[in-house]
């Protein structure tokens, strides 16, 4: 996702003047190395800085340029907050906030560098809108899309590399605030974003091996939330699952809860989320994801799926 | 090429005064309007505020300002705003419906409203922002110059030093920040407690900066202080100021950051005001 979207970014910079990439002492991956070296004066590192890289990026965009401020995913939020809210959200700057490692991605770095609260949080903000693309060709749509957009800020939250593209038996095509089926199904839906939409796919596969069809949605922009989209699932789908990488307060899983009681659906809601914890675990994002109880194997047994 | 007001015609003083005099009256007047606000902050910047704007910032034609003002101490915005009314790009009735609710002026300033730049109000934002705008004005290599008021309260916050390495990482040498020191944070004076906060100008010039201290009350010597620097990095004028400047009641009383006169002290200050010069 980190290269795709490099990749996608390089190209856009290269026709708009506008765009620039502010970080904060991370290596610059792929593509954005190479718009570097051509542009090195819309590459601003800020150093171990995370205050000024929002600050700036605030500023500039009030001078009419198309900031992209970019690092690990929680350092762009948590560090700072305030220039986030105020700078960016309160002002209402158009300005792309590129979170990387959302969830629990750097699974051996500890909480420190766990964004388990960040989809939450950036959407309790008012203004601030939410993407997290859930493969590199969800991030190719979704970096066009903040690159022009005129509404506000963004919270753009990818995964690292090596992300599979599970978008592209899709029907429709990406688009902002919309959810968008990825695979289609009839008496179950699964719903998801960002990277784990893979775990989406794996309990579908186990759902099929049991004789079941169940189609798998991909929740891509969580603010504005589609809730015509998802009433419309909640409606159409007799069992509806939310699978996510994000702590329980303030998630999909809550609001996907809350809209079902307001629509008085009848069908059945399972949620699964990141734990509202710090665990003490270091190992592969799948082994985080597992203490967190979202492997496969928890979720399948958890909805009976033998 | 546009040239500052204070070099097309020598600087007067005489005209300053009395216009900082009107100032100063027109905030005791809201003053009464409403029960709090930061009358001794906007006092301690009046001066300072009036010389970038009467100095320093230059206009186009059209009357548009080419340059920017910045108030980073946002709860110094009651000069920018009697400023801004005199220069009708707020109307007498903005004022008079200052903190109500049809109106559209607070007590911090709020981006989008004419002449306002950016949403101030919490410290330690305003450099940052000054100093993307500085650097994107590079990138668009205009000659606009960046002016940013700060209080030396907000030279606690981190923040501000990560804008303070920044702006000299960059060279910006179109951004002019003012310190309007006047000792004081919303509690006591600074200097009692915070004595590894000094000297100012060494520690402005170790970041990388041009520093300069002068008087904050002699608008002359602020405006020679940036007509005259080396250039090359950005500048930083630490100006020295009296809190509450103006009203013998109010001068370095720390209560005066929120209080809002009474009907006696209203009157004392508008007597004093018209008594003596700021």
């Amino acid at each position: 996702m980190r290269n795709r979207f490099a990749d996608t970014f390089y190209e856009l910079g290269k026709a708009d003047p506008r765009l620039c990439v502010v970080v904060a002492d991370i290596s610059p991956a792929g593509s954005i190395a190479k718009f570097r070296n051509e542009f090195p004066r819309r590459f601003i590192n800020t150093g171990v800085s995370e205050q000024i890289m929002i600050g700036m990026a605030a500023g500039m965009a009030q001078r009419g340029l198309r900031p992209f401020a970019y690092t690990i995913a929680t350092f762009t939020l948590y560090r700072p907050f305030e220039m986030v809210r105020d700078d960016l959200c309160y002002q209402n700057l158009p300005v792309t906030i590129v979170g990387i490692g959302g969830g629990v991605t750097y699974s051996t770095l500890g909480a420190t560098h766990h964004a388990q609260e960040d989809v939450s949080i950036a959407c309790s903000i008012p203004n601030m809108n939410v993407i997290a693309p859930c493969d590199p060709d969800e991030t190719d749509a979704a970096t066009r899309w903040c690159a022009q957009q005129q509404i506000g800020p963004v919270y753009l939250r990818l995964g690292k590399a090596g992300e599979p593209n599970l978008s592209k038996d899709a029907r429709t095509p990406w688009s902002f605030g919309k959810v968008r089926i990825l695979r289609e199904g009839d008496e179950v839906c699964i719903l998801s974003y960002g990277p784990i939409t893979k775990r989406a796919f794996e309990v579908s596969d186990r759902f099929a091996k049991s004789g079941r069809s169940a189609a798998v949605a991909s929740v891509h922009t969580l603010k504005p939330l589609d809730r015509d989209g998802i009433a419309g699932i909640l409606k159409r789908f007799a069992h509806v699952i939310v699978i996510e990488e994000c702590a329980p307060n303030g998630s999909l899983s809550m609001r996907v809860k809350e809209l079902a009681w307001e629509r008085q659906s009848g069908c059945r809601l399972d949620v699964f989320t990141l734990r509202d914890e710090f665990i003490h675990c270091y190992g592969s994002h799948d082994d985080l994801l597992a203490a967190h109880g979202l492997s496969t194997a928890k979720i399948c047994a958890n909805l009976g799926l033998g | 090429m546009l040239t500052p007001p204070a070099l097309r015609n020598a600087f007067d003083t005489a005209a300053a005064r009395e216009r900082c005099r009107r100032y100063r009256r027109r905030i005791l007047d809201i003053s009464q309007q409403v029960t709090a606000l930061h009358v001794a902050p906007a006092f301690s910047c009046a001066e300072i505020t009036d010389a970038i704007y009467h100095g320093l910032m230059r206009q186009d034609a059209d009357g548009a300002y080419r340059d920017v003002f910045l108030m980073s101490k946002g709860h110094g915005c009651m000069i920018q705003y009697v400023i801004l009314e005199e220069k009708s790009i707020l109307s007498r009735d903005d004022l008079a419906l200052y903190c109500r609710p049809n109106g559209r002026l607070g007590a911090h300033p709020d981006y989008e409203t004419p002449g306002i730049e950016a949403s101030t109000g919490s410290l330690g934002h305003g450099l940052g922002m000054a100093t993307g705008q500085a650097y994107a004005e590079k990138l668009k290599d205009t000659d606009t110059l960046i002016y940013c008021v700060l209080s030396d309260g907000e030279f606690q916050e981190g923040s501000t030093w990560e804008a303070v390495m920044m702006a000299a990482n960059l060279r910006l040498d179109n951004l002019i920040a003012f310190m309007d020191y006047n000792d004081f944070g919303g509690l006591e004076r600074m200097s009692d407690g915070h004595q590894a906060f000094y000297p100012l100008v060494p520690k402005a010039e170790a970041f990388g900066w041009e520093a300069v201290e002068v008087d904050g009350h002699d608008e002359e010597a602020m405006v020679q202080a940036v007509l005259g620097r080396r250039g090359g990095r950005p500048l930083l004028v630490v100006c020295r100021t009296v809190k509450g400047k103006g009203i013998s009641y109010m001068e370095n009383v720390a209560i005066w950051h929120y209080r809002s006169p009474n009907k006696e002290e209203y009157e004392q200050g508008l007597k004093e005001l018209s008594d003596r010069a700021p």
